[in-house]
């Protein structure tokens, strides 16, 4: 059985199906890029496995837990929390929390989950609370803003602001990291930095899923690539496949259209 | 009459203002925002309920709230006997905890849902999202319509005196009434300006505070 396990997976958008049949398989550490034109349902992939929507049928596994299946009755609120740590996600607008900052906006989460509701002495808390906040810093270093702890979202470029975000999804550990465009919003100038934090990562053994629009970051950094069209996985393979040997018409024309407006 | 009694007798009504003012701002405030999660609630009826209140409170004129909730009982042949003060607080608390409710309602809706989803992700409750991250972004955006609605406040204390409560105005108007002199009523205004320059003052210095960021 494989790490993350993605079976069958259908939605529809009151009469617009955006998928129809989403099946994939990752391993432990590898990196996969999605590829694929607007609206070929890319982002509603990644919205199903992070549990923003809640797809119409099919299963999800990670590490052979079942994660989701449409089969079972709905859950509660409290079950999807728990179950959607085992993703973290990397919006395409960031979305930091403005009023705080860097370095809490890292820690916000893990502090919620470690320290509120449970017992503990105010020594405990304080020593959780340590810990919390030198793996904030030490994860803000990773992403090269080890000075910029201090200063609040607004203060900082679009590519230094999207690699805050990349360490606030790594502060709760995650078993696979999603991305989401993470530099469509950026500067062309800005992307590089991000996309250098991404590759980082892959050498420290994460599984990473990314649907980009960055064909030379998926061709040189991932393992596996999907090429997504109307809501089917159109091709899928190793980058040499998919870029060097594409087999459908759609995946040609797509790579084709993408290189002449890279 | 000499100055100094005029100046007495009209602190005396407004302390009775201030009464108002403070008691209104201090229970609409929360109960605005129990008002707003009434209107914004997913489920159709307390919804529906809830809209239709805020319409009626806020299609009204608050002077009219006033009267119904004094006279509306003994009309009634209710054994109810409202104080008038209490009757004033009653209509003022409801009449702005609707006004601070669509405040509330249209700050809560200008956050972007990216903020409800990046803490979703990150594990957090619905409670913890509203309080933690939400909440504080609500409040800067909506310090100044807030504010103008609260120096409203000031002024729609003197409707108290329709039925009769001794409040700035009322205690002017005792004085003309007996006295015969008019420049008293100025003096009133005096005590409005100042008191709204103060809150003007500490708004100003709300809304200075919370723009350590921007967005």
């Amino acid at each position: 059985m494989s790490f993350l396990e993605i079976k069958n997976i259908f939605k529809s958008f009151g009469k617009t199906e955006v998928l129809k049949g989403i099946d994939f398989s990752m391993e432990r550490g590898e990196v996969l890029a999605i590829i694929g034109s607007s609206g070929s349902g890319k982002t509603t992939l990644l919205r199903c496995i992070n549990f923003l929507e809640t797809p119409d049928t099919g299963m999800i596994s990670v590490n052979g837990n079942v994660l989701f299946n449409s089969d079972e009755s709905p859950y509660s609120d409290a079950e999807k929390r728990e179950k959607r740590l085992h993703f973290g996600l990397v919006f395409q607008q960031f979305n930091l929390f403005p009023q705080y900052n860097v370095l809490r906006n890292v820690s916000l989460a893990p502090n919620l989950r470690q320290i509120k509701g449970k017992k503990l002495s105010k020594t405990e808390k304080k020593e959780i609370k340590k810990q919390i906040d030198d793996n904030s810093r030490r994860l803000l270093d990773t992403v090269g803003l080890s000075d910029k702890v201090n200063n609040f979202p607004c203060e900082l470029s679009g590519g230094q602001q999207q690699r805050v975000a990349i360490a606030r999804a790594l502060a709760l550990n995650p078993d696979i990291l999603c991305f989401d465009e993470p530099t469509s919003a950026l500067d062309p100038e800005l992307t590089g930095e991000v996309l250098r934090v991404i590759r980082e990562l892959k050498t420290s053994d994460r599984t990473m899923i990314v649907v980009t629009h960055e064909m030379n970051f998926a061709r040189g950094v991932a393992d596996k690539v999907i090429f997504m069209a109307d809501g089917v996985i159109e091709e899928y393979g190793t980058p040499d496949e998919v870029f060097g040997a594409p087999k459908s018409e759609k995946t040609k024309s797509f790579l084709e259209k993408s290189l002449e407006n890279p | 009459m000499s100055f100094w009694d005029v100046t007495r007798q009209l602190a005396d009504g407004f302390g009775i203002t201030l009464l108002i003012f403070g008691i209104t701002l201090a229970a609409s405030l929360p109960l605005g925002l129990i008002i707003t999660f009434g209107s914004m609630s997913k489920i159709p009826p307390i919804k529906w309920i809830t809209k239709v209140f805020v319409w009626i409170i806020r299609g009204t004129p608050l002077m009219l709230q006033i009267i119904l909730i004094f006279y509306g009982p003994g009309l009634l042949n209710w054994d109810v006997k409202l104080p008038r003060l209490t009757a004033v607080l009653i209509a003022f608390v409801i009449n702005y905890s609707c006004y601070f409710s669509e405040i509330y309602r249209g700050g809560i809706e200008s956050i972007s849902k990216g903020q409800y989803e990046a803490g979703q992700v990150l594990g957090m409750t619905k409670t913890q999202i509203f309080f933690k991250i939400v909440l504080f972004q609500v409040i800067k955006r909506i310090v100044p319509p807030m504010g103008n609605e609260i120096i409203t406040l000031v002024k729609d204390t003197s409707l108290a005196r329709v039925i009769a409560v001794a409040e700035l105005v009322k205690a002017a108007e005792n004085i003309i009434s007996v006295k015969g002199i008019i420049w008293p009523l100025f003096y009133v205004g005096a005590f409005y300006l100042l008191f709204s320059a103060l809150l003007t003052f500490l708004l100003n210095f709300a809304e200075k505070k919370m723009n350590y960021y921007s967005g």
